[in-house]
């Protein structure tokens, strides 16, 4: 396969599928219906882009923190904490 | 009638964003399939899950325990870096001339070592302190003080400290000369008034004034000396032992020395996750500067 150099696997191309799409989603919404920066909890204005970055960073490290201190409990555990704080970015700050 | 928007002029940013995707994005997508599987060489992968992450982040492991040495070694490096730099940085802003013929040369002077190639500055200073041939080196053991940072690593950190807090203390002095210059004279004048002192001047208008340009110093410093590699790598080579192998120079051994590509793929991510946090509050803080200046513009209009 002409891709093998890049060690593609099935679950990291649904990753980055996953993170396309929502890249895409976000661009059509731009479009679509333009918004202004806001002030939220964080104090800094932030528009959708700002806390979509900020979930998808806080996601990361819940998921390396879940890894390091949930020992063998399972992965999605993290993904639910992430989605809840996701929900709490695009909502609050 | 609101005039209808024209989004062409994007199609020209392709060409960078093409640029981006081959320098950039898919080699960081590499990474990311790396760091899940783990290779014996000739591009064969095994699947591995989430394995070097786990073991990465478990201090009593092989991989983990590396990484978090090397990750103390590195947050420790910037520690000194910023606890020496900025100071040094504000002392040396505030010696500066403010007018006259000195403020070029000062200028220019300062800006030399910023000129300099980081793979030049480690050259420099690691034949500078050398004991048989350099001259700080030679200097150091004619002072009878027993300085080899080639086999002692308390030399070889004092030697990785100095040499960036003389590469980049420049930095800090240039950005807070700008901030101090940017300060209104009635603000000193008012202190006259007052009769307040130096010291008394510095705490309340100088020290205050520099708020911004001192964060973004701090933010700039951490981040550079946090990713350094180079300098530290051509003096000392991530030794005497292990003793200044800092994040970076542990990663490359990792992927390029042991050609362990999962292992340091997954350093190399949560190295990035790091330095991509400190960039969004360099971001953040800085463009809440100009917000906050934007509105305190509109409102000075206002009134």
């Amino acid at each position: 396969m002409a891709l093998d150099w890049m060690a593609w696997t099935s679950e990291t191309a649904l990753f980055f599928a996953l993170l396309f799409a929502t890249l895409a989603a976000m661009t059509a919404l731009a479009i679509l219906r333009p918004e202004t920066e806001r002030v939220g909890i964080l104090g800094l204005p932030t528009t959708r882009g700002d806390r979509l970055f900020l979930t998808l960073l806080g996601a990361a490290f819940i998921h390396l923190a879940w890894l390091a201190l949930a020992g063998e409990a399972p992965l999605w555990g993290a993904s639910l904490v992430s989605l809840i704080y996701g929900a709490a970015m695009f909502r609050w700050a | 009638m609101a005039k209808p928007r024209d989004d062409r002029a994007w199609v020209l940013v392709l060409p960078v964003l093409l640029l981006v995707a081959f320098s950039a994005l898919i080699p960081m997508m590499t990474v990311v399939n790396y760091s899940v599987q783990d290779s014996f060489g000739n591009n064969q992968f095994f699947w591995n899950g989430t394995g070097w992450f786990r073991e990465l982040l478990d201090p009593a492991t092989e991989l983990g325990g590396r990484f978090f040495d090397a990750l103390w070694r590195t947050l420790l490096f910037s520690a000194l870096c910023l606890l020496i730099e900025i100071p040094l940085g504000i002392a040396v802003a505030l010696t500066l001339p403010r007018r006259g013929w000195g403020v070029a040369v000062s200028l220019v002077v300062l800006a030399l070592p910023l000129l300099i190639p980081w793979n030049v500055v480690g050259t420099i200073w690691q034949v500078f302190a050398r004991r048989d041939i350099g001259l700080l080196g030679a200097a150091v053991n004619g002072l009878g003080i027993d300085y080899n940072y080639a086999q002692d690593p308390l030399a070889a950190w004092v030697t990785v400290v100095a040499m960036d807090v003389w590469h980049w203390t420049s930095l800090v002095v240039l950005l807070c000369y700008a901030g101090l210059r940017a300060i209104p004279d009635a603000y000193y004048q008012a202190a006259k008034v007052d009769g307040a002192g130096a010291w008394a001047v510095f705490r309340a208008i100088q020290l205050p004034k520099l708020r911004r340009v001192l964060t973004i110093a701090v933010l700039l410093r951490f981040m550079d000396s946090f990713m350094i590699y180079t300098e530290p790598f051509v003096v000392t080579g991530g030794g005497p032992g292990n003793a200044t192998t800092f994040l970076s120079i542990d990663l490359v051994k990792l992927a390029l020395g042991q050609f362990d590509l999962g292992k340091a793929a997954a350093m190399s991510i949560v190295y990035n996750l790091i330095i991509l946090t400190v960039c969004w509050v360099f971001f953040a803080t800085t463009t809440r500067g100009q917000s906050e200046a934007v509105q305190g513009t509109a409102q000075g209009a206002g009134r």
